[in-house]
């Protein structure tokens, strides 16, 4: 299993009802119903993907996450997941009000905008950063928003949702003690878990 | 006529039929005191009983759904591109029954069966006939050949609707649910499509004494371009004219779409009973998607981007209701240009899904 997927699934309880947004092939959802007996749906629009998700018997949703969430109920699951999506989809922050109404707390990961490379590379070469990891050109790129962890726990303020935990790791999921003090500047993903101000428990 | 039969066909298969005579109650109030169902079977049901598929049929639909009657049929059943050794409901794996429903015109009881209460066809006076019923009715021919658990029930459109129904009528006896281009009910637009199509059959002065081919042809014409796309039609016919001039009057065929519907309306009106599509949409025009909270079969919905028939908005209400249930839901939305006729055609995304969802069933 991915090393994200790998953290996360140690922050879901067992028994829990998820919902994963831009599940991919399955992978945490699968490994979820084997190990901790959670159920739930994937949301996905890639037809490989999601034919690899129903190949393998996970529940799965051809879904747009651009077009919100209003098919699912008010607090009808204990946590809706979302991987590597956040910078993809076009109202970042409407999405995330979605995913606090539809589920009791949330865990999203997302690359951060503000690690030293990307810094360097646009100071240095004073174009967008172009990486192994986020090997897209401007101009041709799902990640429309890119944001820095910094960016996102303002944004989080503004909405009154509450950061519960927050992990910074490196592109291969390791988080070390740089990361650990300097995440805006060493961490180049974030994990976060985060829940709405009403409903912090 | 198929030069040599493909290795993934059924091959060359017979219909059977069962009689019953326990009456059978009816939704409309009305009792069928004996009747009979006509059927086809493809592969073999293993001896635990645990593999058998139950195939639904949609508004024209029968029981010939795979393989050739006889080498002489110019074309093989139905959903001869679903159904087959090694294609996705696999007959090698399955055994799939296929039967046509009861109203039907195919050799089930029906309108042109006579009624013992009267010595005559029933025609107009056959009883409404249901999704309820027929689900009822299927569930009597499953305990006829020990079926005690569908695997899967599997149907499209209308077909989808007795799919979905069997998970709610009967939840013991379905363990996955296939639902294509369906709907959890008609919308007014749906029903009003279908009483054009009535009137056209009911003035008729051929109805109901005659047969009303004008009618049904009208009825088949009006049905025709609802399972076609506006985009599938323009990509067929286009504003192409038959003869390359306009007539300036009412009664030539001037555009190819005209001498299209006519053709198919013709051609379907030489084949099907007035009666049968009457009872047809009715049945469609009634069914109400129940309580799914009784189900507990796992489901899987599919619908087709330029379906607007029943659009995939329709699909999603379903697996919607399926969600707050908290069933095991999965649902594709298959990009095709098709309209409503693509839960027909051999699409390659949709024969995937469809082969994936079923391989993963245990039998």
């Amino acid at each position: 299993m991915r090393a994200d997927l790998d953290i996360i699934q140690e922050w879901i309880r067992p028994g829990s009802r998820v919902l994963d947004l831009g599940c991919g092939n399955g992978d945490l959802l699968e490994w979820l119903r084997e190990h901790k007996q959670v159920s739930g749906y994937g949301l996905e629009i890639d037809p490989d993907n999601i034919a690899r998700c129903i190949e393998r018997g996970v529940n799965v949703i051809e879904q747009d996450l651009d077009k919100g969430l209003g098919n699912f109920a008010s607090d009808s699951f204990d946590v809706v997941i979302m991987t590597q999506a956040l910078q993809a989809v076009h109202y970042p922050d409407q999405l995330l009000k979605e995913m606090l109404r539809v589920g009791r707390e949330c865990i999203i990961t997302f690359p951060n905008f503000g690690h030293w490379r990307c810094r360097w590379y646009l100071a240095s070469k004073g174009r967008m950063p172009v990486s192994e990891f986020l090997p897209y050109t401007w101009y041709s790129t799902p990640n429309i928003h890119f944001c820095t962890f910094e960016d996102f726990e303002n944004l989080c303020r503004e909405l009154h949702i509450e950061v519960k935990k927050r992990l910074a790791v490196d592109h291969k999921h390791r988080h070390g003690p740089a990361s650990r003090l300097w995440p805006n500047m060493f961490g180049e993903i974030g994990i976060y878990r985060i829940a709405g101000a009403a409903k912090q428990r | 006529m198929p030069t040599a039969i493909a290795a993934d066909s059924v091959g060359l298969v017979s219909p059977r039929v069962a009689q019953f005579t326990a009456p059978l109650e009816l939704a409309c109030g009305r009792t069928l005191t004996d009747y009979q169902l006509i059927y086809e079977t493809y592969g073999t049901l293993n001896p635990e009983r645990s593999n058998a598929v139950l195939i639904c049929h949609a508004l024209s639909g029968h029981h010939h759904a795979a393989g050739y009657h006889s080498l002489d049929e110019r074309k093989p059943g139905w959903w001869d591109s679903c159904i087959g050794p090694g294609k996705p409901i696999d007959t090698s794996r399955f055994f799939v029954v296929s039967l046509n429903n009861l109203g039907g015109c195919n050799g089930s009881t029906g309108p042109n069966t006579v009624d013992p209460a009267t010595g005559k066809p029933y025609g107009a006076d056959f009883p409404m006939v249901t999704v309820e019923d027929w689900v009822n009715s299927q569930a009597r021919l499953a305990d006829r050949l020990g079926i005690e658990q569908w695997a899967a029930v599997i149907g499209g459109s209308l077909g989808g609707m007795q799919a979905l129904h069997w998970s709610i009528g009967y939840p013991e006896r379905i363990r996955h649910c296939l639902a294509i281009a369906s709907a959890p009910r008609l919308s007014a637009q749906n029903i009003a499509f279908n009483e054009v199509a009535r009137q056209a059959i009911l003035s008729d002065t051929d109805y109901p004494e005659g047969i009303p081919k004008r009618g049904l042809m009208l009825a088949r014409m009006v049905g025709h371009i609802t399972y076609l796309s506006d985009d599938a039609m323009g990509t067929k016919f286009g504003r192409d004219l038959k003869n390359d001039k306009l007539n300036y009057d009412f009664n030539s065929v001037e555009f190819q779409v005209e001498s299209y519907l006519r053709y198919q309306g013709e051609e379907f009106s030489g084949r099907f009973d007035a009666n049968t599509y009457l009872l047809m949409t009715k049945a469609l025009d009634y069914f109400e998607l129940g309580d799914l909270a009784k189900a507990s079969a796992d489901f899987c919905l599919m619908s087709f981007t330029t379906d607007w028939r029943f659009s995939p908005a329709r699909s999603r209400e379903i697996v919607q209701a399926l969600v707050a249930a908290r069933k095991n839901v999965s649902y594709v939305e298959i990009d095709a240009p098709q309209g409503h006729d693509a839960f027909l055609l051999p699409i390659p995304r949709y024969l995937q899904a469809l082969h994936n969802y079923l391989k993963r069933i245990e039998v």
